[in-house]
C-alpha cells in the first residue's frame, strides 16, 4: 500500500475502531446488529452513536448475544438489505453456526473483525486464533496493517461481497489493541466519494422481493446439497478476480493501491518472511534496518488469506532461497501453524521452491519486538547459505 | 529512517493518563506530524499504576510494538515514583516530567536519581485553580512541550483549543480552564 491521498482526502488521527466505524457511517448500511459485551468492540459502540445522533439511515438491532446479531444480519441481508456487524475473539466464536449459514447462504455481509485470542485461558490481547478457526467457514478474510488498510479494507469489502460473481460474505480483520485501540494516521475519503464507490445493493435474490419469490435456508439433503456447495467454492475462486478488480478501481478515487499482497523489497532476497497483520510495520522497519547493512531481507504482507492466492504467491516465492512464515496462531496439528501449512502446500509443486520454516509469535498479545523478527532473519539468512532449515516450526518470543 | 520520539505516561487508573497521550497525539496530528498513541491495557481500576505512549515523527510510523525504551516519562502521580519503575528503560539521556509540589533538586536527592533531565510542575494545584478539580492530565501537556520542545507552543495551543472544542463544545468554561491549565503549567515547570 503506498501512503499517496488524492487532494480531495481528509488527513485524520483515529484508531482502528474508530477508523472501521468512520467507514461503516460513509457506508450508511440498512441494517447492522450487535450485542454490547466484551468481547464485543468499539466499532459498534461508535456506529450506535452514528444512528442516535441521526447521522446514519441504518436500523440498528440491539439483540442479546453474537449468535443472535449474526443471525439478525443473516436474516436482514436475505431480506436484501445490506448489513454489517463487528466483532472480537470469543463474539465470532459464539456465532460459530450462523457464521456458516452466512456464507452458504450466499449473504453479502461485511463484518469488521478485531483480532483478539479465544479464551483460554481468558486473555482479551491480539493474535489470530479467532479468525483463523473461521478460516473454512467460507468467508473472504481481508487482513490489515494499520488504520488505513482498515478503513479502505472496510469500503473495498462491501463491493467484493456483493459482486454478482462472487455473493459472499466478507471478514475484515485488524490487530485488537495494537491496532484496534491505538490512534494512528489515516486519509478519509468524503462522503460522496464512499457513496459513488459502494453504490447500491441489487441483490439477484431477496426474501423482500415479493414478485419473484424465493426460499433461503431449506432443508437441501443428498440430492442438491453437494451442488450447493460446488456453487460456493466457486463464488470464492471468482473472488480472486473480482478482489483486484474492486482494488484497481479504489486506487482510482484512493490513490492507494491493494494487491492480494504487498512485497517489501523482496526482489534479490535470500530471506523472506510473510506475516499477517500489524507485524508488517514492525518488519518493514527492520528489513530497511538490514538492507543498510548490506543483507538481503524483504518481506510478503498477506492481505487476502481467503480465497487463498495461489497462484500469484507462487510467481512471487519462485526462485527465493528460504521463507520464514509467521504464525499469530496455534492450530495445535503438533506441526506448525496455519498459515505456514496452507503456504507450504501451496508451494509444493512450485519448482525452485524455497525452503520454508515456521515461528508461531505473538499470542495473547504477546509483545514482538524488531529483535524477534531480526533473529527470525538471520535464521533464514543461514539457512540460505546452508541449504537447509535446522528447525521446522519455532515458538518465538516465548519461556520454555 | 527519521527519528521517533517515544513518550511513556505513568498515572493512576482516573487520572486521564491515556486522554493526555491522545490529546497530545492529535495536536501534533493537526500539526502535520505522524503520530501512535496507545494504553496499556490490563485489569483497569480506579487508582490503579496505568501507563500510555506516544510515538511522534516527522515520517510515517511503521512499527507496531510497544515503547520499551521511551526518551521521556511523563509521571501524573507523584506517588508512582516510589515503585521506581517510572524510569524503567528510560533512555541515559532521557527527560522525566513530574507532577509534584517539589522542585526537581529535592525529587532527584529524595528518589536517588542519577542521570536524566527532571522538570517538575505542581499540575495539582494549577488544575484545581484552574478547572476546580485535581485532574493533572492537561497541565502535564504543557509542561511536556516546555521540556520536549516538540511543538511550537502557539500552534499547540490553537490545535488544543480546536480539540477542546470538539469535546466539550458546550461547555466553554471547562475549554478555557484546560488552556489556562495547559498555559500556567508551560510557565511554571521547573528544570534544574
Amino acid at each position: 500500500m503506498s501512503l499517496a491521498a488524492k487532494s480531495n482526502e481528509i488527513r485524520m488521527a483515529l484508531t482502528g475502531n474508530e477508523s472501521v466505524a468512520y467507514a461503516m457511517k460513509q457506508i450508511n448500511p440498512d441494517v447492522v446488529a450487535a450485542y454490547p459485551i466484551t468481547p464485543q468492540t468499539e466499532i459498534v459502540q461508535i456506529f450506535s452513536s452514528y444512528v442516535a445522533d441521526g447521522d446514519v439511515d441504518t436500523v440498528f438491532e440491539r439483540v442479546e448475544s453474537e449468535h443472535s446479531a449474526m443471525s439478525a444480519v443473516v436474516g436482514a441481508a436475505a431480506a436484501g438489505a445490506r448489513s454489517m456487524t463487528a466483532t472480537s475473539a470469543n463474539g465470532l466464536a459464539l456465532m460459530w453456526e450462523v457464521v456458516y449459514i452466512a456464507a452458504s447462504n450466499r449473504l453479502p455481509i461485511v463484518m469488521p473483525v478485531v483480532n483478539r485470542a479465544l479464551s483460554g485461558p481468558i486473555n482479551i490481547h491480539c493474535d489470530h486464533s479467532d479468525t483463523m478457526g473461521a478460516r473454512d467457514s467460507g468467508w473472504i478474510q481481508l487482513y490489515s496493517e494499520n488504520a488505513q488498510e482498515a478503513y479502505d479494507n472496510t469500503l473495498q469489502a462491501v463491493r467484493i461481497a456483493e459482486h454478482p460473481d462472487v455473493e459472499l460474505p466478507v471478514m475484515v480483520c485488524q490487530d485488537g489493541f495494537i491496532i484496534s485501540h491505538a490512534l494512528d494516521n489515516l486519509y478519509t475519503l468524503d462522503d460522496a466519494a464512499v457513496q459513488a464507490f459502494v453504490g447500491q445493493n441489487n441483490p439477484r435474490y431477496s426474501l423482500l422481493d415479493v414478485d419473484h419469490p424465493t426460499t433461503f435456508g431449506p432443508l437441501d439433503l443428498q440430492d442438491w446439497y453437494f451442488e450447493h456447495k460446488r456453487q460456493q467454492a466457486e463464488g470464492m475462486k471468482n473472488a480472486l478476480d473480482v478482489i483486484p478488480e474492486i482494488a484497481k478501481e479504489y486506487e482510482g478515487i484512493s490513490g492507494r493501491d491493494y494487491g492480494f499482497f504487498e512485497e517489501y523489497r523482496t526482489d534479490d532476497a535470500e530471506a523472506v518472511m510473510m506475516v499477517l497483520g500489524s507485524t508488517a510495520g514492525t518488519a518493514k522497519d527492520v528489513v530497511d534496518a538490514m538492507r543498510s547493512e548490506g543483507k538481503r531481507v524483504g518481506l510478503v504482507k498477506l492481505r487476502v488469506f481467503r480465497p487463498l492466492p495461489v497462484a500469484h504467491l507462487v510467481r512471487a516465492l519462485r526462485g527465493k532461497p528460504a521463507l520464514a512464515i509467521m504464525d499469530r496462531a496455534e492450530s495445535f496439528a503438533a506441526s506448525g501453524g496455519p498459515l505456514y501449512k496452507e503456504i507450504r502446500s501451496a508451494l509444493y509443486d512450485c519448482e525452485q521452491a524455497p525452503m520454508v520454516s515456521n515461528y508461531i509469535y505473538g499470542l495473547g498479545g504477546r509483545d514482538i519486538r524488531p529483535e524477534d523478527l531480526r533473529q527470525v532473519f538471520e535464521d533464514n539468512l543461514r539457512a540460505a547459505a546452508a541449504g537447509h532449515i535446522e528447525k521446522p516450526v519455532t515458538y518465538l518470543g516465548v519461556r520454555e | 529512517m527519521a527519528h521517533i520520539l517515544e513518550i511513556r505516561w505513568h498515572g493512576r487508573g482516573g487520572q486521564g493518563a491515556k486522554t493526555a497521550a491522545n490529546l497530545l497525539a492529535e495536536a501534533a496530528s493537526s500539526a502535520g506530524r505522524f503520530i501512535q498513541a496507545f494504553p496499556e491495557y490490563g485489569p483497569e481500576r480506579m487508582g490503579a499504576p496505568v501507563a500510555s505512549f506516544n510515538r511522534i515523527s516527522t515520517e510515517p510510523i511503521r512499527i507496531r510494538s510497544g515503547v520499551t525504551e521511551p526518551e521521556v516519562v511523563v509521571v501524573l502521580d507523584p506517588t508512582l515514583m516510589r515503585s521506581g519503575d517510572v524510569t524503567s528503560g528510560l533512555k541515559p539521556d532521557g527527560t522525566i516530567v513530574i507532577n509534584t509540589e517539589k522542585d526537581p533538586g529535592t525529587i532527584r536527592e529524595q528518589m536517588g536519581i542519577s542521570g536524566f533531565r527532571i522538570f517538575a510542575v505542581d499540575a495539582n494545584r494549577i488544575s484545581v485553580e484552574t478547572l476546580g478539580r485535581r485532574i493533572p492530565n492537561t497541565p502535564m501537556l504543557g509542561a511536556v512541550i516546555r521540556a520536549t520542545g516538540i511543538l511550537d507552543y502557539d500552534a499547540f495551543m490553537e490545535n488544543m483549543e480546536l480539540e477542546l472544542k470538539k469535546k466539550f463544545g458546550g461547555r466553554p468554561e471547562i475549554v478555557q480552564g484546560n488552556l489556562e491549565a495547559i498555559r500556567r503549567a508551560y510557565e511554571e515547570v521547573q528544570s534544574e
